[in-house]
């Protein structure tokens, strides 16, 4: 009985000692983002310094498990109970300073060492300067959704972070300053960097070098609220090309198209501007999302789906479809009303 | 020593048999609300935690099935922010805060040689202020959507960082409801360890020196002690919050200038030590067990009680690092990275103790011992996995994830359930004069280990691969389906193995073999009164000499005290 209980214990120590290679060999061939945000993939420095960290914290963790372990399993099998008629006491051993000492001494080294490797990461990491091709963005937290702006240069964007590929002879790195507008949220793509916390009065510093272009996903890393689960992050980086092709994209005004003049009649005597921005029109609320250049991003509702014309009729019609309990009302708009307030939307690129 | 289960006269040992009218029933129902003794109060605690730790258990099936597959409509967002609300909630404060005092209870005063606990009345007052502040929790079910018609049960995480707990983010009464019963529950628990400190310093009997406690009582003091300290800033928070929302204060009202980092503080100065307040009466259980059926005194006994107060001390001054991912200096991080590293240590030295303990003995499986036996196994892996969290960068990645989830589950699970189990296989006995069933017990573990280990080992991983906490669903292209699918039903043998186990309790009371004074031939004083004991406890003093009394009587030719 005993025996089939330590081999099902060793047979999932095993299974998870070649979960962990299987993971870190995917790491080792892995380039570029995954659709799973695998921390064992890293495409950042900060990401790849923490992996590189775990593996040794692993290594020491998994040595001191194997050595307890055998100790433990050694005694269930050496030491137990041969026979019901086996009734004599064995021998009573009170204590022993020397072996005691050992187990003390032997943990408090490996204390130190892991503590004087964790420290020094911490200062490499969270230290780091900040070199001057850096890019600033300011992030900020919103139920249940993210905006990015960009001081210098002069965009808001959303929940899709756009940043430009960093490499070690061209090192672009992007430098986050992070807030919140409401409650706690947690900024967490695993494949770039470790989370940190937005919070609103508490302002918080992170930084990420991606060495592969592509779409790196993530989400929000503290319970937030309701839709918390979809609170989506998106991070895209870009070629030196395409994130300047971005930038001009993001820079221009609204476009304005008379063809969609009734759906921006409508957008702007609903309670629709009362949330949302489009630069250039009378819409100027700050609640919800800017929607100028809707239309460049793939998806709505902080990922909750993809970004189609039908998609955001459904979206625009009732909110709850995708997101229950996003804080977007749903307007109660006719149907004549949402198709002129799709097509206005999917104007804007 | 066999004189001491004699009953005193004008005492009756037990209750002669009698029909049940509606006026014994009543009398007998009278009996319970009103007792002070601290057998029954801790028969009341027991199932008390036994009834939560069911309920807790339903709600973690509903999660769980939520969690089965990716964009599941089984249950809303909504309902599953309150059911894992609720989970924590319940089976921290509830169920864990709870089990110790019903082990403690019923154990400290016969272990020590007493007639009962220092204040008999403030136990009573400390058991039914926790029992009030549980339905209180759970009435919120009904009374929480206020006039507001908002969510009924609270739906803030069971650490309910703020600012999302104030009137502005979560209108209705729910977190009232929530704060309200903790705060209620706070109290009872003060007053259960002021007794549990204060008995076991004065109520001990002859010749129960300090350095001959038996170790369960030394673990329950510290933890008694630590739950003193810690109580008190959980409760001033839940103050504050209430003075928040309700008349207009600013402590964590963030649109005022007030400050969410406050509230973690408050929150995890309680909350780590909280841990460890859990956590301690576990090891206390398996301090018992383990000798017992190794038939071998426990190793390095002085050892393991500076190795429990180390534990609390040190405890004190880890909270930050469930806040590593807040924000704090570097030197502030690497502080905590290293307070938490030095947990570590004293906690190896009770793992290394144990299996000394064990190492040369003569060890009977039995159902006690194999519940400690997954104990150890399992707290080993959720100590290691703790060090992995302790290593901040690491923790940037892990915190909040599912790693964290199933790390803190395997101390919560695989440690103190483990342990909660063994000790009612073990005392059950005393208390009801019968033997658990030992084939329902065999059952009983080997599915709930099997089932733990499918559940939480597996659940490590999807933290790994980026999933986080607290999400009702979520993306199909994530690669997390699969693995949340297995340990769904892992969760599920789980319950069938607590039903076994509930089958066990109620068959075996009434059926189970008899258990005599001493069924696991043991050492303490517990095991020198009769099963179930009477009122009184000992009708005359004992007295002891060593730290196992019984010990000393089945062997005067090598008693304990020689070696003292």
């Amino acid at each position: 009985m005993l025996a089939k209980c330590f081999r099902c214990v060793n047979c999932a120590a095993r299974s998870l000692c070649l979960l962990a290679v299987f993971l870190a060999s995917h790491a080792l061939f892995a380039e570029g983002p995954l659709s799973t945000p695998s921390i064992f993939a890293p495409a950042s420095t900060p990401a790849s310094s923490i992996y590189e960290l775990s593996l040794f914290v692993l290594a020491i963790t998994g040595g001191i498990f194997v050595t307890v372990a055998g100790l433990i399993a050694y005694v269930i099998f050496r030491f137990r109970q041969h026979g019901q008629d086996d009734v004599s006491e064995p021998a009573q051993i009170y204590g022993s300073t020397q072996v005691e000492l050992a187990w003390t001494v032997i943990p408090v080294l490996i204390v130190v060492v892991l503590f004087l490797t964790t420290a020094r990461m911490i200062f490499a990491i969270q230290d780091a300067p900040k070199p001057k091709s850096a890019l600033d963005v300011t992030v900020v937290g919103h139920q249940f959704w993210w905006e990015f702006n960009y001081p210098k240069l002069g965009i808001r964007a959303v929940n899709e972070l756009h940043v430009p590929l960093s490499s070690p002879q061209d090192p672009k790195p992007t430098f986050l300053t992070l807030l919140s507008a409401d409650v706690m949220h947690s900024f967490w793509v695993p494949q770039l960097s470790g989370k940190i916390d937005l919070i609103p009065n508490h302002v918080n510093n992170l930084w990420i070098d991606p060495q592969h272009p592509g779409l790196y996903v993530g989400q929000c890393g503290q319970f937030c609220g309701v839709q918390h689960a979809k609170m989506l992050l998106r991070v895209y980086v870009d070629t030196p090309e395409q994130f300047a092709a971005w930038v001009k994209n993001q820079q221009q005004p609204a476009v304005s198209d008379d063809r969609v003049a009734e759906g921006r009649h409508v957008f702007e005597t609903q309670a629709c501007m009362n949330c949302h921005t489009v630069t250039g029109t009378a819409a100027t609320g700050r609640f919800g999302p800017d929607l100028t250049h809707l239309m460049s991003r793939d998806t709505l509702a902080s990922g909750a789906t993809t970004n189609t014309p039908e998609n955001l009729r459904e979206w625009t019609r009732n909110p709850d479809t995708y997101k229950p309990g996003s804080l977007m009302p749903a307007m109660q708009l006719s149907d004549q009303q949402l198709d002129q307030v799709t097509a206005y939307l999917a104007t804007l690129r | 020593m066999a004189d001491s289960t004699y009953p005193m006269p004008g005492s009756l040992a037990e209750a002669p048999r009698q029909r049940w009218s509606q006026a014994a029933i009543l009398e007998w129902l009278h009996s319970w609300v009103t007792t002070v003794d601290h057998k029954k109060l801790g028969i009341l605690y027991m199932l008390y935690s036994i009834f939560f730790l069911l309920v807790g258990g339903v709600e973690a099936i509903l999660i769980r099935i939520q969690l089965m597959q990716p964009n599941l409509h089984f249950i809303s967002p909504q309902v599953f922010n309150r059911l894992f609300t609720m989970h924590g909630t319940t089976m921290v404060f509830l169920v864990g805060m709870t089990y110790i005092f019903g082990f403690a209870n019923y154990l400290i005063p016969l272990m020590i040689g007493a007639r009962d606990m220092a204040f008999p009345r403030l136990n009573a007052l400390s058991f039914w202020l926790t029992f009030f502040g549980g339905l209180l929790l759970y009435y919120s079910f009904i009374g929480g959507g206020g006039l507001y018609g908002q969510g009924n049960a609270p739906d803030v995480g069971w650490w309910a960082y703020a600012p999302l707990t104030s009137r502005a983010f979560t209108p209705g009464h729910s977190t009232d409801y929530w704060a309200l019963s903790l705060i209620v529950t706070g109290f009872g628990t003060i007053g259960a360890s002021v007794n549990v400190v204060a008995t076991a310093l004065c109520m001990r009997c002859k010749g129960m020196t300090l350095m001959r406690l038996p170790l369960f009582v030394w673990l329950n003091v510290v933890t008694s002690a630590l739950a003193l300290i810690t109580i008190t800033p959980l409760t001033a928070a839940q103050i504050m919050l209430l003075i928040d929302r309700y008349l207009g204060g600013h402590f964590f009202d963030t649109q005022a200038g007030g400050s969410a980092v406050v509230w973690a503080h408050f929150f995890w100065i309680f909350g780590h030590p909280e841990v460890y307040v859990l956590v301690l009466p576990a090891f206390a259980i398996a301090n018992e067990v383990i000798p017992v059926f190794s038939r071998k005194a426990i190793f390095g006994y002085p050892a393991m009680a500076a190795a429990s107060v180390a534990i609390a001390f040190v405890s004190l001054g880890v909270w930050a690092h469930h806040m590593f991912t807040i924000g704090m200096t570097s030197v502030g991080n690497a502080f905590f990275v290293l307070s938490t590293m030095l947990v570590g240590i004293p906690t190896g030295i009770k793992i290394f103790n144990w299996i000394a303990t064990m190492w040369g003995g003569k060890i009977r499986f039995a159902t006690p011992m194999l519940f400690c036996t997954g104990f150890l196994v399992q707290f080993l892996l959720a100590g290691l996995t703790g060090i992995m969290l302790s290593v901040a960068p690491w923790d940037w990645q892990l915190h909040n994830s599912y790693f964290v989830i199933a790390h803190f589950h395997y101390v919560l699970v695989g440690g103190i359930v483990f342990c909660i189990f063994a000790g009612i296989y073990y005392w059950y006995p005393k208390v009801t004069g019968r033997m658990l069933s030992e084939t329902l017990g065999k059952w009983h573990f080997w599915l709930f280990v099997i089932g733990f280990h499918i559940t939480f080992d597996l659940m490590h991983i999807p933290g790994l691969l980026g999933m986080p906490r607290s999400i009702y669903t979520y993306e199909a292209n994530r690669g997390w389906g699969t693995l949340n699918m297995i340990i769904s039903i892992g969760g599920l043998i789980q319950a069938v193995a607590v039903l076994v186990f509930a089958v066990n309790l109620v068959w075996s009371y009434f059926k189970g073999k008899e258990a005599g004074n001493d069924p696991w031939d043991a050492w303490t004083l517990e095991w020198a009164a009769a099963s179930p004991p009477p009122a009184y406890n000992f009708a005359t003093d004992p007295v002891v000499t060593s730290r196992r009394p019984l010990w000393d009587l089945k062997h005067p030719e090598d008693p304990d005290w020689k070696y003292e």
